[in-house]
């Protein structure tokens, strides 16, 4: 897959001295769904508020489309669409005017047509002509989806997309994103939520303190978030294992007072913990307890972020 | 040149103007006529004649110069202020428009308000006093250059700003002064010789000057002097810009 937004050793250090971006190298592919996961603070809008030209890099490049975002702005800048964390919306203009304009300031004639798909995609058609002032903030944040999606942007940048939304505004805004991904748009999203980045993405990178600790595609980490321990705690140490046991995924831990045998929760295999449990009475080995662990993503992430 | 963009921005400010009519238009002929009244009417009956001109009639290009002024730098500093104020600056600033058009749109509207405000007072002052402009077409030059100057001027102090009591603090202290002190209310010949050579540093007197020169061709200031300064004030303000641009300053972080 081509990819699409390419940036090389990227940093940022703020005028108060503060280093937001460390190095960031990262390929974003053409018509993927990224999100990048990190907790508060760790650099995410930064990031992204330096792609689309809003902060200044202090070090690094970046293209969108294999044009540079400083010397061909132009070019590159017109292939995006920024939805930001912060509400900000015009208070006295119409749903309708505040679209035309966005499409307007991204250099394209207006077009009737994608404004009213828009406006009915996002449930905003009985509002069009509503200031903007009068709507609630789940509304304004469906006009901001829409302003940024009025130039019919290839790429779609959504800052924490859902902190502070209710439940019918994520609904509504999933099958957006979705459609949006089926016509091919690239999306890059931030959230410091697992769960919203295991739902929606294809690809997860993960953000602290301004370092890209690690980009995987999704379902290799859920590859690793499948991964089982099941954890027998032996009545007696053991020194090594016995002979009858090497078929199986085994360790022994904690000064052989335990034995922990790891497998994939998603397969079928797991039905082998029968097996391995008269293996392992058959090899003579006692246990007092049993427990299993799974790997969240949380725990993976927790993990990453404490190195 | 991205076209669409520059129009979104000036219809987008204009359509502010008059969404807000009353005070960013009739307000500033309700307090122009008022002038008029006191000055030109009730005070100016009693007033002799400058260089030959009825005090009401000497009145008018000062005034109309004055309204351009103040109109320009608010219209052009709120319009620019406002977004950053309430953050949707992001967009423009992620938007494929250069500086230039940024300036266009902004700017242009902010100037067409002030024109539109002038030619209202002209308009309205035509009622009060008789008028004669002898110059049109300069006058038209001044009236452009001015509007235009002081939008930029404007806009420049919008993106300084980062409070609204320095979006304010700038007009009321440096340009209400400078435009009561610049020869709007009496002709510079009125004042003591030291005096003269002082308010030669005032920028505004070579607008009102030149102003008034295309209106009954008597000046406090040679008129090519005026254009020369007006001119360069627009230069300067020009640079700043550019510099404001380059650097990002309080527009990128
Ligand atoms: N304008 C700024 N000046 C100084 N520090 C800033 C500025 N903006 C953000 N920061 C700091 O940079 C870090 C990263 O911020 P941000 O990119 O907003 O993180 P995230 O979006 O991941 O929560 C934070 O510690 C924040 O305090
Ligand atoms: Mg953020």
């Amino acid at each position: 897959m081509t990819s699409i937004i390419k940036i090389e050793n990227l940093s940022k250090t703020y005028a108060s001295g503060f280093q937001a971006l460390r190095n960031i190298n990262l390929e974003i592919r053409e018509g993927e769904i990224i999100a990048l996961l990190g907790p508060n603070g760790a650099g995410k809008t930064t990031l992204i508020s330096i792609v689309c030209g809003i902060v200044n890099p202090s070090g690094g490049r970046v293209t969108i489309g294999g044009y540079d975002i400083v010397k061909d702005y132009r070019a590159a800048r017109t292939m995006i669409g920024l939805v930001p964390q912060e509400l900000a919306t015009d208070a006295f203009e119409t749903v309708t005017a505040t679209f035309a304009f966005s499409r307007g300031v991204f250099g394209k004639k207006a077009d009737p047509a994608h404004l009213e798909a828009t406006l009915k995609a996002l449930s905003l058609y009985d509002k069009k002509d509503s200031k903007i002032i009068t709507l609630s903030g789940g509304m304004k944040r469906r006009v901001m989806i829409g302003k940024a999606l009025s130039h019919e942007p290839r790429i779609l940048f959504l800052d924490e997309p859902t902190a502070g939304v209710d439940v019918e505004l994520r609904k509504d805004m999933w099958n957006v994103v979705r459609k949006l991904k089926e016509s091919g748009v690239t999306i890059i999203l931030t959230t410091h939520y697992i769960d919203e980045a295991e739902e929606m993405a294809d690809r997860i990178g993960v953000i602290n303190k301004g370092e890209l600790i690690l980009v995987e595609d999704k379902d290799v980490l859920m590859q690793k978030l499948g991964e089982k321990r099941l954890i027998l705690h032996l009545t007696k140490p053991v020194t090594d294992l016995p002979a009858g046991l090497s078929a199986y995924r085994l360790e022994l831990q904690n000064q052989g007072k335990s034995l922990v045998y790891t497998y994939d929760a998603n397969q079928s295999e797991s039905a082998d913990i029968a097996h391995l449990l008269d293996a392992i009475a058959a090899a003579g080995i006692q246990f007092k307890d049993l427990e299993t662990r799974q790997n969240s993503l949380e725990e993976i992430f927790v993990n990453l972020v404490k190195k | 040149m991205n076209i669409y963009a520059i129009r979104a921005i000036y219809k987008f400010e204009m359509a502010r103007t008059f969404r807000t009519i009353a005070q960013s238009i009739i307000s500033p002929v309700v307090s122009t006529s008022l002038y008029f009244v006191v000055f030109g009417s009730a005070i100016g009956s009693r007033m002799n004649d400058v260089d030959g001109i009825s005090y009401g009639a000497f009145l008018v290009p000062g005034l109309i110069m004055l309204s351009i002024l103040t109109e320009s730098i608010s219209n052009a500093s709120f319009g620019i202020y406002f977004p950053r104020f309430i953050g949707t600056i992001y967009e423009i600033l992620s938007a494929p428009v250069s500086p230039l058009e940024i300036v266009i749109g902004y700017v242009g509207a902010a100037a067409s308000k002030s024109l539109m405000i002038g030619s209202i007072i002209l308009a309205t002052a035509a009622l009060f006093v008789p008028l004669q402009i002898l110059h049109p077409f300069t006058m038209l030059v001044f009236l452009v250059l001015t509007s235009i100057t002081f939008s930029m001027f404007g806009f420049i102090i919008g993106i300084w700003a980062d409070s609204f009591e320095k979006l304010q603090i700038i007009p009321l202290l440096i340009i209400t002064p400078l435009t009561f002190l610049g020869g709007s209310f009496y002709s510079i010949n009125m004042l003591p010789e030291v005096w003269q050579t002082i308010t030669l540093f005032n920028p505004v007197v070579y607008l009102v000057s030149g102003f008034r020169w295309s209106f009954y061709e008597i000046s406090d200031v040679d008129i090519i002097t005026s254009l020369l300064m007006t001119g360069l004030f627009l230069f300067i303000c020009s640079v700043f810009l550019y510099w404001i641009f380059k650097t990002g300053y309080r527009l990128k972080k």
